[in-house]
């Protein structure tokens, strides 16, 4: 962590623009999904496994009142005005999250920052003994764990939260009727499209946790004008001093 | 150049601070949103529209929803939304057994034409087990049996300019002091000539059970449970719905919910 009696290191551009403003994008689209999905389902707040919803069976796998109004978007039940606010959110997700694709697979942003490499693999228990002593090296390139979060959230957890979307609609069931069927049905891709949200809210809580540890100054900077401060001995390319 | 990258910078931090403010708004925040005419929520139906012409573009005319077998039948199809009309002319039919009952096919047609129950059930007809999905969440698998829509269409004539099957219905799904408020639906021609659009009279093979839309009730089933108007008095061809109900097409579009609901 930071330790001003040590020298400055270098400050360095971090973030290229594409990745800073999809960034921002989906935490504006995912702010308003949560909230407006959480009234969504709030009209029928339970869970099944399978394809329907038993009514006259039991196939639940969770069941609750409802979340409460400060949780959802519009504060009042509204299913209509969810949904408008939800899919109106939903294409904007899918639009950026494609555009990030081809824009991060033609800046390298993919190859060169994401995707784990056999060094990586070398350094994932230094990286978690690093991260359990708060040991937090600001270095040119992401840790092993930073590249299995984000990796995570941008490879897995967004294409399901997106095919598991796609499977509500009765429209795209026609079209693909394989998708659901995937999942183990509508009402389980439901379940699953549940859980992803759960799992992103987790992400949400250990970025935000991450960053307050890191340096929030430093860590917002980069990711809003890009420029980001090294450590003060980390080498180029290493993640570790 | 210094001047750009200042004031990228500073769009980019108003935003950050805006995206930081939400929370402590709370949700109350964007209430405005349920106002039917406020311009955010104008422009967010209409980016919805893209979902419609997306679909229609992804979906060929013939493309059917899934099917499944009876083995996936595990309950009764779960009645939601009017469960049993009290309407005055509906009450009459019911309590002939819906003896009396005809369909009234008329608007932009050739030859209007009122068909009786007994000359629907003896049309050629189409069954089809499939899962009804309701925009409150759930879903019910259920089989479904009726006369193809595409069929009577047919037999009346739909005129060039028709472009939408309009259902008026004898359910009253809310009253106001002008009176009943009656459920109406409309669906473009696209889905009222699919192969499993059909005018069903039988569920789980047993006549179609009062909450489940007796005598009639359509089957539409790219789209979600709502469009499938229950308890069908009348089915006008028109050219478009501005001048019916509040101008949005459907008893439900009228309270805010999409008109298409393939999604």
């Amino acid at each position: 962590m930071a330790n001003h009696s040590q020298p400055k290191g270098r400050l360095i551009r971090r973030q290229k623009l594409a990745t800073r403003i999809t960034h921002w994008v989906w935490a504006v689209c995912l702010f308003f999904l949560l909230l407006s999905g959480l009234q969504i389902f709030n009209a029928h707040p339970a869970l099944y496994l399978g394809d329907q919803s038993g009514f006259t069976y039991d196939n639940a796998i969770f069941a609750i009142e409802g979340f409460p109004r400060w949780l959802t978007i519009p504060s009042t039940q509204d299913l209509a005005t969810g949904r408008v606010v939800h899919l109106f959110f939903a294409w904007f997700l899918v639009a950026t999250f494609l555009a990030w694709l081809v824009l991060s697979l033609r800046n390298r942003h993919l190859r060169k920052d994401l995707l784990p490499t056999a060094k990586d693999a070398r350094n994932l228990v230094p990286d978690i003994r690093d991260h359990l002593r708060l040991n937090l090296v600001h270095a040119v390139r992401y840790s092993p764990l930073q590249k299995l979060a984000y990796g995570g959230v941008l490879f897995v957890l967004f294409p399901l939260v997106i095919l598991t979307g796609l499977c509500m609609s009765p429209g795209m069931n026609a079209v693909l009727p394989w998708l659901p069927e995937m999942f183990g049905g509508r009402q389980s891709a439901r379940t699953v499209h549940f859980v992803v949200m759960v799992l992103l809210v987790l992400f949400f809580a250990v970025h935000m946790a991450m960053i307050v540890l890191a340096g929030p100054f430093n860590e917002v900077r980069s990711i809003v004008t890009g420029r980001y401060r090294l450590s003060p001995k980390s080498k180029e390319g290493a993640f570790h001093v | 150049m210094s001047k750009l990258v200042l004031s990228r910078r500073s769009l980019l931090r108003a935003g950050l601070a805006s995206v930081a403010a939400l929370p402590l708004g709370g949700c109350e925040a964007f209430d405005f949103l349920r106002e039917r005419d406020n311009a955010m929520r104008e422009f967010m139906i209409s980016m919805n529209n893209l979902t419609y012409k997306a679909q229609r573009l992804l979906l060929s005319a013939d493309q059917l929803a899934p099917e499944f077998s009876p083995a996936d039948i595990r309950q009764d199809q779960h009645p939601n939304g009017s469960i049993a009309p009290d309407t005055e002319d509906y009450l009459t039919l019911q309590a002939g057994n819906f003896a009396a009952y005809q369909l009234e096919v008329d608007g932009l047609v050739e030859r209007p034409t009122r068909f009786s129950l007994d000359a629907i059930r003896t049309m050629p007809s189409r069954s089809q087990i499939t899962r009804h999905d309701c925009v409150e969440g759930w879903s019910c698998i259920a089989k479904w049996q009726g006369a193809p829509l595409r069929q009577i269409l047919d037999q009346v004539g739909v005129k060039a300019q028709a472009k939408y099957v309009l259902f008026h219905c004898y359910d009253a799904l809310s009253r106001s002091l002008s009176g009943d408020e009656l459920y109406y639906e409309t669906i473009d021609l696209v889905d009222a000539r699919h192969p499993q659009t059909i005018l069903a009279y039988a569920m789980n093979d047993k006549p179609l059970p009062i909450a489940n839309g007796a005598p009639l009730r359509v089957r539409v089933e790219r789209q979600l449970g709502y469009k499938m108007a229950k308890y069908i008095r009348r089915i006008e061809l028109i050219s478009d719905f501005s001048q019916i109900g509040l101008g949005q097409g459907s008893f439900w579009a009228d309270r805010g919910y999409e008109w298409y609901a393939g999604i």
